[in-house]
């Protein structure tokens, strides 16, 4: 309620706290060292339990996707024709295998690693670029601002998810051409929210003051818009690698994805789902692994928002 | 009606009304327990005034926000608020509602954010009645016409209707005031009122505020940094510094007689408008301390001329003087407040005062030095448009209506005005570079409408630099300072890192940085440090013109003063010339040579500073400086006040006739005649007796006296 009130808070009244380290305060005092933002962001981020999971989390999952192939002897393209369909921990199988007879542990490996490697491309590229344009446009004003927002808002209302799928098909699968068609049709939201906030960034006085020493547009967007946006692209990506996830496995669910051979949470999904009452391990076992990297991100997304927010209240009580 | 009541029992024989005992408030951080307010203690009786002055930071505020336990959950508070027998602090959230609004008034800085934006005033006051007392609509609505008549809203009954957008934020304050008095509370809490609105309304407000509390007979406690404002509003005063009260006395003691360094230093500090001596200001050395961890010793020792060992042997508390009468007492904490009198330790002054360096350009007149600046009928308009799809031009904004300065090599021409007359409008169109819409702008002689390539325009760049109000916010929290003082010399070409790092370190030097603390980030510097940086910055390119866009109007008096003596050195050392604009005319006289008074978008009055300081001429010039609060009790009783009614119009058209016309003073004691001169024909600049000084006004030599009664 009185958070946000002048005058009240720790922040209140340029006590600035933060700048202190809490190891030395006779030294803070004589305005000596500080701590790093970064260990500041870290600590913030760090009383926070879930958000801790869902770092933990994460990692073990890349983990697995890296170095889970070394349990097994089997290749995901790799077809036992002696165990078709045979369920967890028969004949060798630590998880059983498919209708086709490939062992669905290796396909799990390399089908996260897929996912992942997707969604975290995918991720960085829309963010970067949505980071870029919505700077780009707020910096700029006038006439520019208006054609860029035109365009995004001319994409926004294009029917993304058809064209990638069919863009998706007619390319017979290839993970780089969704990664492609991903970032194509995925960066406008974020542009135009980005857009939004760097509008007022454009007033702070840091930014006219750079203007009226005569640094270049460019210079200007890149040193002082986009990182002051960090925060928020930090985030952004976190939850966009999630969206990714979803979005990927959606679209090879129902076939516009990922192809055989190569495999992906997706298309081991779709996959299962027609052998769900006979065989249900071919579908919970990949649906377990985008829950758990879904619930993942979004946790560290939310961390990572409270931890960066200056206003949040990850700072503790008195 | 508002209920008449009148004291009759003298105060000090009452219980006291509000009575605050060691009150401690600490807040978490990251760098560990924030104490806040560190055992306040004060008593305040009925129909009396408490001024809580204070630097940012000393804990002021956060002790009235307990008080009204406005306080988030996470920070701990302790110690007793007794009002009228009840202690505050045992109260919750629900109960303590019952006590805010019915029992203590609230009144905060900011006008805007304490209305709600969809509701009317009228609904908004009613509200404020029903919750509290058992009334009718229609009763309630009639009381609340009558609260904002006696705010000095004028026409309330129409105005009560209208939503907080539609009303400036002079009548937005009076309708706050409105509100907090509604249910006759005993006690106004009033936090910096006045802070974010002009002089000249500030003045009105004060006086609503004084109105206020006669006819509510309540307590007030006027939480300000501005010395000025309890001079002439308070009855006792407390002096806070970090979390505590470092001095306590009567306000005409107070400052007839301060005891502690830190208050003596805080008046020291402030540039006066009755000072004509133009010597240094006396700044306090050092910034506030960090309120973590403090060590049992006094807080101010570190930054004390006078200290001694016993000052770091432990805190001194509050304690009464010798001689004060225990009506009116005298309380400092300081163990030399014995020893200080008149500011000095025996004869000798605690504050020593710096030299002034002399500029060697002073020496030659000022019609043979060059023009560094002109400006001739510059004008800026903004269109007004309404509609939300095709928009419609619906008139005219004129911000900058046909505006003529110039500025010679060396010179500092002040600029003032309040806010909305088009100061910042002018600054923005000079360091633009671009040519006006109408008239011409030449900087170091060289028209900007000259100006076509690319490597014009930045050779005019590198001799014209800005340096702007909010120290946090001209420097990008992410680059380190090294990062921001290089930016200036990397846009002209600099690319050398080695050239860079001696340019820093100088420039760092230059303005009393320590160049060691180049890699450190904006946050980690005080406010008046990270000015510094401002204007190192500006600096940079060796500009000759500095422009100064209210440069030490966010900064505490104690660091204040020290800015404004870098300012002063700069320009003797660096022959710089600035166009320094400011609201605080305290600070403009002590600095300017000359002065332009700027009212809607017009030069009303342009002339050398003693002159237009000593003989205003024009009508708003007079106001503006009678507006002024003066840190001296008795003067501000005594004086004449020529308060303007009103708030400043828009400048929507471009009519003939003189702008100041709805507000003039003057204007009403004029004949028919003249008054339809005033309103017909626009008042040129004219000067008067040959000098340098001239006026826009067309009965300025008139009346020589305009103590007009308001």
């Amino acid at each position: 309620m009185a958070i946000n009130m002048p005058g009240v808070g720790p922040d209140a009244e340029g006590l600035s706290p933060a700048a202190a380290p809490a190891e030395d305060p006779a030294k803070a005092a004589r305005g000596g060292g500080r701590t790093s933002p970064l260990k500041l962001y870290a600590r913030r981020f760090a009383r926070n339990k879930a958000a801790l999971l869902g770092l933990v989390l994460f990692a073990l999952l890349v983990f697995f996707s890296v170095f889970g192939r070394f349990l097994t002897h089997w290749n995901f393209t790799e077809a036992d024709f002696t165990a078709l369909t045979v369920s967890p921990g028969v004949s060798g199988h630590l998880l059983g295998t498919n209708a086709a007879g490939n062992d669905v542990y290796a396909q799990l490996v390399h089908g996260l690693g897929r996912s992942l490697v997707i969604a975290v491309t995918v991720s960085l590229l829309t963010t970067a670029i949505a980071g870029l344009f919505g700077t780009t446009a707020a910096y700029f004003g006038g006439k520019v601002e208006r054609a860029m927002l035109g365009f995004v808002h001319f994409l926004l209302i294009l029917p993304s998810f058809l064209i990638i799928a069919l863009v998706g098909t007619h390319y017979r699968g290839e993970w780089q051409v969704l990664v492609v068609v991903l970032t194509l049709f995925g960066w406008m939201l974020t542009a135009r929210v980005i857009w939004s906030l760097a509008t007022s960034l454009r007033e702070r006085e840091y930014v006219m003051a750079a203007r009226f020493m005569g640094v270049s547009p460019m210079r200007t967007i890149v040193r002082h818009l986009v990182p002051n946006i960090g925060s928020l692209l930090i985030v952004t990506f976190t939850l966009g690698v999630a969206s990714t996830v979803q979005a990927e496995t959606a679209l090879s669910f129902i076939g516009f994805g990922v192809k055989q051979p190569d495999v992906s949470l997706g298309s081991m999904l779709a996959d299962g789902q027609n052998t769900l009452s006979t065989a249900p391990w071919l579908f919970y076992l990949p649906a377990a692994l985008v829950v758990l990297l879904t619930v993942a991100m979004a946790l560290i997304g939310d961390g990572l928002r409270d931890a960066l927010d200056p206003t949040s209240q990850s700072g503790g009580r008195a | 009606m508002i209920e008449q009541r009148a004291v009759t029992t003298k105060p000090e024989t009452q219980q006291p009304l509000l009575s605050v005992r060691d009150l401690k408030v600490a807040f978490p951080s990251e760098a560990g327990r924030v104490d806040a307010v560190r055992g306040v203690s004060f008593d305040l009786h009925r129909g009396k005034t408490l001024g809580i002055v204070g630097e940012s930071g000393s804990g002021k505020s956060v002790t009235s926000m307990a008080v009204m336990g406005l306080l988030p959950d996470y920070a701990s508070v302790t110690g007793s608020v007794t009002l009228g027998g009840d202690n505050l602090l045992d109260l919750d959230d629900r109960q303590m509602s019952k006590v805010r609004g019915r029992r203590i008034g609230m009144i905060f800085q900011d006008p805007l954010s304490s209305l709600t934006p969809i509701f009317s005033i009228g609904a908004q006051i009613v509200e404020a009645l029903q919750i509290h007392q058992d009334i009718s609509t229609a009763a309630a609505w009639k009381r609340a016409v009558e609260l904002l008549d006696l705010v000095g809203i004028p026409n309330p009954d129409r105005r009560a209707k209208g939503f907080p957008h539609e009303f400036s934020g002079g009548m937005r304050q009076r309708a706050v005031i409105a509100m907090a008095i509604a249910n006759d509370p005993d006690l106004i809490i009033a936090d910096e009122p006045t802070t974010a609105l002009d002089v000249t309304v500030q003045a009105q407000i004060l006086d609503v505020l004084k109105t206020a509390q006669r006819e509510t007979g309540a307590a007030v406690v006027m939480i300000t940094h501005d010395l000025g404002v309890v001079a002439g509003s308070a009855d006792d005063v407390m002096v806070m510094y970090a979390g505590r009260a470092v001095e306590r006395a009567g306000v005409d003691e107070l400052f007839a007689r301060p005891r502690m360094p830190y208050t003596i230093g805080l008046m020291g500090a402030i540039p006066r408008l009755d000072d004509r001596a133009r010597g240094a200001l006396i700044p306090v050395p050092g910034t506030p301390p960090l309120l973590v961890d403090l060590p049992d010793a006094c807080p101010f020792a570190a930054r004390c001329p006078v200290v001694q060992d016993a000052c770091l042997q432990g805190e001194p508390p509050l304690v009464a003087l010798a001689g004060s009468d225990t009506g009116d007492e005298h309380a400092a904490a300081c163990l030399r407040a014995a020893e200080i009198d008149g500011g000095a330790i025996g004869g000798t002054p605690i504050y020593p005062v710096p030299a002034v360096r002399e500029s060697g350009v002073a020496a030659v007149p000022r019609e043979d030095r060059p023009k560094v600046l002109e400006l001739s009928g510059v004008t800026k308009t903004f269109p007004l448009t309404r509609g939300g799809l095709l928009k419609r031009k619906v008139g005219t904004v004129f911000a900058v209506n046909g505006i003529d300065l110039d500025i010679h090599e060396g010179e500092t021409l002040g600029l003032v005005g309040e806010s909305g007359c088009g100061k910042t409008t002018t600054l923005l169109e000079i360091m633009g570079l671009q040519p006006p819409e109408q008239g011409s702008i030449a900087v170091c002689g060289q028209d900007t409408a000259n100006l076509r390539r690319r490597q014009d325009i930045s050779a005019v760049r590198r001799n014209i630099q800005m340096v702007f109000q909010d120290p946090m916010g001209a420097l990008d929290p992410r680059m380190t300072v090294f990062d921001i003082l290089a930016e200036p010399l990397r846009a002209i070409g600099e690319r050398d890192r080695r050239t860079l790092d001696t340019k820093v370190g100088d420039l760092m030097e230059l303005v009393g940085l320590d160049p060691e603390h180049r890699d450190r980030f904006p946050s980690a510097f005080s406010g008046g440090q990270r000015q510094r940086i401002g204007i190192a910055r500006a600096l940079a390119t060796k500009p000759q013109l500095l422009v100064l866009d209210e440069p030490v109007s966010a900064l505490d008096v104690s660091v204040q003063a020290g800015v404004i003596n870098l300012l002063n050195d700069l320009k003797a050392e660096l022959g710089l010339s600035y166009l320094f604009v400011a609201h605080d005319l305290s600070v403009v006289r002590h600095i300017s040579d000359r002065v332009a008074v700027m009212y809607l978008g017009r030069i009303v009055e342009i002339g050398a500073t003693d002159s237009v300081f000593d003989d205003p001429r024009h009508p708003y010039t007079r106001a503006l400086l009678s507006a002024i609060p003066l840190p001296d009790p008795v003067a501000e009783r005594t004086r004449d006040r020529v308060l303007l009614k009103g708030d400043l119009p828009s400048p929507t058209d471009d009519r003939p006739g003189c702008r100041f016309v709805s507000r003039c003073p003057l204007h009403l004691t004029l004949s028919d005649p003249q008054k339809e001169q005033c309103r017909g024909v626009t008042p040129p600049l004219t000067a008067r007796g040959g000098s340098d000084h001239r006026d826009a006004c067309h009965f300025a030599d008139t009346t020589t006296s305009t103590s007009v009664d308001n």
